[in-house]
């Protein structure tokens, strides 16, 4: 969206709203490394940014294969934004492979930067082109061509530092990223500064990487085949300190936060599994903060170990993905049963089985909400964008040790990696979490009941070296108070009951549901998790448009807030897109009988704004 | 330091043992590991609030409902585990796994193996009745082969494992084995296991009277065991039988063979070493298998070495000594950030 042009040094210096550029290589060209500096950049700027990775599966396919393609898509804007936008404005492509597998998301007059050193017979071979495609002009004509020697030019650039072939070709990412700078008129200084702290001990690579990247700067400004570059301006958020984060880095930042308001050690215990192992490696560097990191021998070991830990009065976590969290079944089954109180976190990936690892989905609501033996309540809740984790892991937590109930915090691998300017908090103004653990008996007599309730049906959390309150915990089903063995019929429907109504009762200690866009209307779509960004751009521009669109987008699951049911029953019509085949659409029907329709995209990728404008459309 | 005496109050094995009623079949091989270790518990010196018991699933897992100590009756196979998280957690709690044969060695082997190649600081107390007992009686991965059973009606065709030459596999620090009625060579052993520093395993040879009655007769008659059994003392040569007048000694292949002592000089027979710094001696003296060998009982290992939950303690303090205690705003404020105004 261009907003206005000058002229500067002889080129034209275009002023756009916001930009979606995707860096796309083989899976060792770095361009993970190339979006993130750029991602970086922008935001220490002010933009509003918005991240989307995407690799392969594969640590290193076959140099030059399609599966071996990587990605990584960034939005960067001048207003706020929720997603890393539908269409590409600018593709850079460092193989035959990588635009073959790219350039349909390019937009028609996008601009396409290719590296056509690696158009070579082998790679053109490798993409399954039968000849090269930089000579398809036809194919082309719809973008803007750049053909870069980025191979060459990076091989100059770093002449006479003694580096091998290899060593400069690394740096080729980085003349990608200079020339992009150029474009968009980025301030590269802070890609210098980390460039020179990454490599202070390798002051020749350090420099290499410099050269690289002044010389993909100066290739844009000199030579006549750029004739106009562009400007983002600084967003407008809301004033503070800002950050670029990450949901993992953010779910981190929240457990070892929430540990600080409970004023407890935090005990994680971990089996690595993408896309969840990235807050096993941020809370192990932890270690100052009391943060206490076990890496288990599995899945299984992992939510135990947890389970001992909240018994010793920790305030324990894991965190998993699908496969993982099957494993984990049994074991939340006894912290159900157990009540104690933990965090749970399903980072979800493609599924079923070993699935897409790699790829984001929603599908694993059902796995977590039903996914145990026995009648099994547990509390759910679900983050809706990468710096919402950070609430999300305090508030799970907060449920957890004030309701004394495992919980489970919904990610997805679309926000655990993708990143976004975070407001860094006050810690006073944040919500303190309240632990008791008792030191007196609570019984007639000495005695003390471990499932003696309070007016919540929460049982008191006496741990183990508290004198006079032994008891023992156990899996097996028990009388209410003392926590005896019991297989009286009676004494378990009460309990499986009760077990219920204590989940039950926390939707008087969540918030109710908010609704953006009118309170009653033709249209209310419902989300859940990542598709929030999506979704909300989607429901804003029907709004813009004139339409009579809603959207509610829940973060709090199990249960779901007390006024959800009323809020259903204000528009004719209620529509819930899932990245799954309609789980939470599912549970809605059930629980509220309304007849909800579903838009449902089970590709391993997140919505498009423009795949759900045409939903609402289809159905208004 | 102050070394003033604090008087801490003198428990008996009574103090120790809770209200529910014990539902173990009559004459079952638990009740007697029950009392031992409620004896042994008294002499510790740890107040009564500090123990804690974690077992699985099992006859032997019912345990934790019959000691007043803080407990945790878990599921299958996962004991090991609960208790290496709550021992990280809480290092300065007693903790004690109570386990089975296939607790332990079938469908928890995994958390069994880690917990003890970690040297968590857990006393891990394996019932040995070689039998599914709860499940009424199927082979389990010690029942010897050709065992007939309910699930293995024309006799079993799985080969046996040996508990202690998995948890000696496993880089185990202290390593033994007792019998269920062998009342004072048990109370020994779970006091050594007691004062380990590290994960300390005991393989108890428990009667299953119901479902596996005698299998540990040869270790548990009395006018058979001393015959049968080679009751290890550190730094002693291997004696055995009821005149004392046989012994171990290795073959010029380095087996150990039974020899008369009539004939063999006490000098030139295997001595017993706890803390060999190779597990290789422990490891052949698991190996040596009744009926082809006597079978050893008592303290086969017992080294010492950082236990993984100290370990885990010292790293914290050393992150919060190099870099002070944690500050989240700072943490909060470190890499890139920006103004917006």
């Amino acid at each position: 969206m261009s907003t206005g042009t000058a002229e500067v040094n002889g080129k034209d210096l275009q002023e756009v709203e916001s930009v979606v550029i995707r860096f796309c290589g083989d899976s060792g060209d770095g361009m993970q490394l190339a979006g993130t500096q750029f991602t970086n950049v922008s935001a220490v700027f002010g933009n509003d940014v918005s991240t989307l990775p995407d690799f392969p599966a594969e640590i290193r396919a076959p140099a030059g294969s399609l599966a071996g393609v990587s990605g990584f898509q960034l939005c960067f804007s001048s207003s706020e934004i929720f997603t890393p936008g539908d269409e590409v404005d600018t593709l850079v492509a460092m193989n035959p492979a990588a635009l073959k597998t790219n350039l349909p998301d390019l937009k028609r007059g996008g601009t396409l930067i290719v590296n056509e050193d690696a158009f070579d017979k082998g790679n053109v071979h490798k993409a399954h082109y039968d000849s090269n495609p930089l000579e398809d002009n036809e194919a082309l004509a719809a973008y803007r061509v750049h053909k870069v020697p980025m191979t060459r030019l990076t091989r100059d650039s770093v002449e006479g530092l003694g580096l091998s072939q290899r060593e400069a070709d690394r740096c080729k990412n980085i003349f990608a990223l200079g020339l992009v700078y150029w474009l968009y008129d980025r301030d590269a200084k802070p890609t210098e500064e980390w460039l020179s702290s990454k490599f202070a001990k390798h002051p020749s690579i350090a420099e290499a990487n410099l050269r690289a990247l002044k010389a993909g700067q100066n290739y844009g400004f000199s030579t006549e085949t750029f004739t106009v570059h562009y400007e983002v301006a600084p967003a407008e958020l809301a004033p503070g300190k800002y950050r670029k984060i990450t949901g993992n880095e953010a779910l981190a930042f929240g457990l070892a936060t929430a540990a600080k308001l409970a004023d407890k050690e935090l005990f994680y215990g971990g089996y690595p599994i993408t896309p969840a192992s990235d807050v096993l490696h941020e809370l192990s560097r932890l270690k100052h903060f009391g943060v206490k990191t076990f890496q288990a021998e599995d899945e299984i070991a992992a939510i135990t170990s947890v389970i001992g830990a909240a018994f010793g009065g920790a305030l324990s976590v894991t965190a998993s993905s699908g496969p993982g969290i099957a494993l984990k079944g049994e074991g939340i089954g006894l912290a159900v049963m157990t009540e104690l109180p933990m965090v749970i976190i399903n980072v979800q990936r493609g599924g079923p089985s070993t699935g897409l690892p790699t790829k984001t989905e929603q599908s694993d609501l059902f796995l977590s909400y039903f996914g145990r033996n026995g009648d099994c309540p547990m509390a759910l809740v679900a983050a809706q964008s990468p710096a919402d984790c950070f609430a999300m892991a305090q508030e799970a937590m907060r449920i957890a040790v004030e309701h004394m109930t495992p919980v489970f915090l919904l990610t997805d691998g679309y926000i655990a990696n993708g990143a976004e300017p975070w407001l860094i908090p006050n810690l006073a103004d944040l919500k303190p979490i309240k632990v008791h653990h008792p030191t007196e008996p609570n019984a007639n007599g000495d005695g003390y009941l471990p499932y003696l309730r309070d007016e919540n049906l929460v049982r008191p959390w006496a741990v183990p070296g508290t004198p006079g309150l032994e008891h023992r915990l156990g899996g097996i089903e028990k009388t209410d108070g003392t926590g005896n063995v019991d297989y009286n019929p009676q004494n378990h429907q009460h309990m499986v009951e009760t077990r219920q109504r204590k989940i039950d009762l926390i939707a008087n200690d969540i918030p109710e549901q908010e609704v953006f866009g009118p309170e009653s209307g033709d249209l209310l779509v419902v989300s859940w998790g990542g598709p929030f960004g999506a979704v909300r751009t989607a429901v804003d521009r029907s709004i813009k448009a004139g339409k009579s669109v809603a959207h509610c987008h829940l973060r709090y699951i199990s249960p779901f807030p007390r006024n959800l049911g009323d809020i259903l029953n204000n528009y004719k019509q209620v529509l819930i897109p899932e990245l799954n085949m309609g789980q939470l659409r599912h549970i809605i029907r059930g629980k509220y009988l309304v007849d909800a329709k579903g838009y449902n995209k089970i590709q391993g990728k997140p919505f498009l704004v423009s795949e759900l404008t045409h939903k609402i459309d289809e159905m208004l | 330091m102050s070394t003033t005496d604090v008087e801490l109050p003198v428990l008996t094995a009574k103090d120790f043992a809770s209200d529910q009623e014990i539902r173990w079949c009559p004459r079952c091989g638990d009740y007697s590991i029950l009392a031992q270790i409620k004896k042994v518990l008294p002499t510790l010196g740890i107040p009564k609030e500090d123990i804690v018991f974690v077992s699985g699933i099992g006859c032997s897992s019912r345990f934790p409902y019959y000691m007043n100590t803080y407990g945790f009756h878990s599921i299958h196979g996962r004991a090991p585990a609960i208790a290496t998280g709550l021992k990280v957690a809480r290092p300065e709690l007693q903790v004690w796994v109570i386990t089975g044969d296939g607790d332990a060695l079938s469908i928890g082997g995994n958390h069994f193996m880690h917990a003890i190649r970690r040297n968590v600081d857990l006393k891990i107390i394996l019932f040995n009745n070689q039998i599914y007992g709860l499940t009424k009686g199927q082979y389990s991965p010690t029942s010897p082969l050709g065992k007939r059973t309910k699930s293995s009606p024309f006799g079993s065709v799985d080969y046996p494992l040996s508990p202690l030459s998995v948890a000696i596999g496993s880089e185990a620090t202290f390593v033994a084995r007792s019998v269920d009625v062998d009342i004072n060579h048990l109370t020994m052993v779970l006091e050594r296991a007691a004062n380990h520093k590290g994960t300390a395993f005991v393989e108890v040879y428990q009667d299953c009277n119901v479902f596996n009655s005698g299998a540990f007769e040869f270790a548990s008659k009395k006018d058979q065991k001393v015959e049968n059994c080679i009751y290890l003392e550190d730094g002693k040569p291997l004696i055995f039988g009821a005149n004392r007048d046989k012994g171990i000694r290795l073959n010029g292949k380095g087996e150990p063979e039974v020899v008369s002592l009539d004939e063999v000089k006490e000098d030139d027979l295997l001595f017993h070493d706890e803390s060999a710094a190779e597990p290789a001696h422990a490891f052949q003296l698991a190996r040596m298998r009744w009926p082809e060998m006597p079978e050893p009982m008592g303290v086969f290992r017992d080294i010492e070495k950082p236990t993984y939950d100290a370990a885990v303690t010292q790293q914290l303090d050393d992150a919060k000594a190099k870099s002070g205690t944690g500050d989240l705003e700072a943490l909060f404020n470190s890499g890139d950030t920006w103004e917006v105004k």
